[in-house]
């Protein structure tokens, strides 16, 4: 006789291949602790600007809570049109080549809905954003890891790509200026990336959205680079630029053929982003880049004084030139990454994520996010330091 | 004015305490050329002042604030500045600004109390030959000044560890 108490017997097999975030583990430990200062937040510690804030507020007084189109508010999509074609030089048709998200969560996993067949292998270069496996794994692809290094800055090496590649290969998921990692590849770099994705005949989806957190260096889009557009799906959004990440509000951009494929579950599963987010986005776009350069300009700060911080208390750290995160060894002190983030935060109280939960080559790092006030780096590599000297 | 520039007077308009040395840390030049380039930026008048922004409500003082706002007739060969020069060398004169729209001259006045900044403005302010007119507005209660909002600070809500 079956037991008919363990409603587990219900779940979906290909959950079993997906282990529980390492992160929300984390999560659960800091939870438990009273004082702690965080450097394991991925998202900016600034408030939402005013006026966008006022906007969304506006809009629901005048009663814009119905749905949108499928596709988003035509204002925004234009919006964005208008944003690629002035930072970019790009043109994406705000008919059939854009489609509002909510947030590029939805955006990536649509997406890889949208291109996989069962057995497809989808390359995900590592350390990577905590998502990128599981969504290949729910649409039934094989994700097959690139590892980077800390030797190259954390950039994707040609021929680490080329030697993953199998007949199987379908895409390839990019995501810089990267989280975890703080690493940003240049024009150049990324050319050399584009060689090999046209040679395969590759699909390459580009999560930018820290794109306009960058340092020292203009960002590469990866569509602009020659014959990339036709075989990229460009993510992008709001929340780290304009510190929206509540509302929920990102875009999608690729030729017709995909969009339209995309749409497709979007419609039925999504129907349409949330209609005041996309209001916050449109006045976002429109008068938001004040405040943004301004945020710009404070992270680049704490960039400084977090990196400098690690390597003055001998953590080494490269300089990320992306994100809000660096990205520390701490090999030296003999620990590995889990080990250490645990021990620093119950001896010392600073929340940081161990590397490894991004990947097996992330074993080693941390990821401390350096969206926190300055006064709260400082005091986190005060007490890194002296747990550092309480380890000898 | 270069990034630099502008990283440096960004840092000491949101705390004028900040050390040079620390300035060098989160702009990435040496604590010797932030010191020159201050320097330097007093010279111009880039930096005016450093100050602090009391509350002194929540000092308990007792003060009272009045925006005066002035209607003036233009003398030959006595612009506004004429004027306003005459105006800001009193003590109890906070600020002073010339405005469009229906009054040419604005005013905040800092006094003990309502009576002290009533006399202050009737003795010292409307005789003044230039002074046609003036319209005195007590202030109740500040709720931000210079960029600083004085009631309580919104939290920013995050949980502590987030992807």
């Amino acid at each position: 006789m079956l037991n008919n108490c363990d409603p587990s017997r219900f779940l979906a097999s290909k959950l079993e291949n997906v282990p529980p975030s390492g992160i929300r583990r984390f999560f659960d430990l800091v939870s438990d602790i009273d004082d702690v200062v965080s450097l394991g937040v991925g998202e900016p510690d600034f408030h939402t600007p005013w006026h966008i804030r006022e906007a969304c507020i506006h809009a629901i007084e005048e009663g814009e809570t119905s749905y949108t189109s499928n596709f988003g508010l035509k204002e925004l999509r234009e919006e964005i049109s208008n944003l690629y074609l002035l930072r970019h030089s790009t043109h994406y048709n705000p008919e059939n080549e854009v489609l509002i998200t909510t947030g590029v969560s939805e955006a990536l996993d649509i997406a890889i809905r949208t291109i996989v067949n069962p057995g497809d292998e989808i390359i995900i270069v590592e350390p990577s954003y905590v998502a990128y496996t599981p969504s290949v794994i729910f649409s039934g692809g094989t994700p097959v890891p690139v590892k980077t290094h800390v030797e190259n800055n954390f950039k994707l090496v040609p021929e680490d790509l080329r030697s993953a590649i199998s007949d199987k290969t379908k895409a390839i998921i990019l995501n810089y200026p990267n989280n975890p990692t703080g690493a940003a590849m240049g024009k150049k770099e990324l050319e050399l990336i584009a060689d090999i994705v046209e040679e395969n005949d590759l699909l390459v989806i580009s999560d930018e959205i820290y794109e306009c957190l960058t340092y020292n260096k203009k960002h590469t889009c990866f569509a602009t680079l020659e014959g990339m557009k036709e075989r990229t799906i460009l993510l992008n959004g709001f929340s780290k630029a304009y510190s929206m990440t509540g509302f929920r509000v990102a875009y999608a951009l690729a030729p017709p053929e995909l969009i339209n494929a995309m749409m497709l579950i979007h419609q039925y599963t999504m129907l349409c982003a949330p209609t005041i987010a996309q209001i916050g986005a449109i006045e976002a776009l429109k008068y938001g880049n004040s405040s943004m350069d301004k945020m710009v300009r404070e992270y680049d700060r704490r960039r400084r004084l977090i990196v400098n911080g690690f390597n003055d208390i001998g953590l080494s750290c490269f300089e990320p030139e992306g994100a809000f995160y660096a990205f520390p060894s701490v090999r030296s002190t003999g620990l590995t990454s889990e080990h250490f983030a645990e021990k620093l935060l119950n001896e010392q109280k600073v929340a940081t994520v161990p590397g490894d939960v991004f990947g097996e080559s992330g074993e080693g790092f941390l990821r401390c996010s350096y969206a926190a006030s300055t006064e709260n780096i400082k005091i986190a590599l005060e007490r890194i330091e002296q747990f550092i000297s309480d380890l000898e | 004015m270069d990034n630099v520039d502008k990283n440096i007077l960004e840092i000491l308009e949101q705390d004028a305490r900040t050390k040079p040395d620390e300035i060098a840390k989160l702009t990435g030049i040496s604590g010797e050329e932030i010191q020159e380039k201050i320097k330097r930026f007093e010279q111009a008048g880039i930096i005016r002042k450093y100050k602090t922004i009391v509350d002194w409500d929540v000092a308990g003082e007792d003060y009272v604030y009045a925006i005066i706002e002035l209607k003036v007739t233009l003398q030959r060969r006595q612009g506004y500045q004429v004027i306003a020069e005459r105006l800001y060398k009193f003590d109890e004169v906070r600020s002073v600004r010339l405005i469009s729209g229906d009054h040419d001259i604005s005013l905040t006045v800092r006094g003990k109390s309502m009576k002290q900044v009533a006399f202050f403005v009737a003795e010292k302010i409307a005789t003044l030959e230039n002074i046609q007119s003036t319209s005195t507005h007590f202030v109740l209660k500040t709720y931000k000044e210079d960029g600083v909002i004085l009631s309580e600070t919104e939290q920013v809500k995050r949980l502590p560890i987030t992807p």
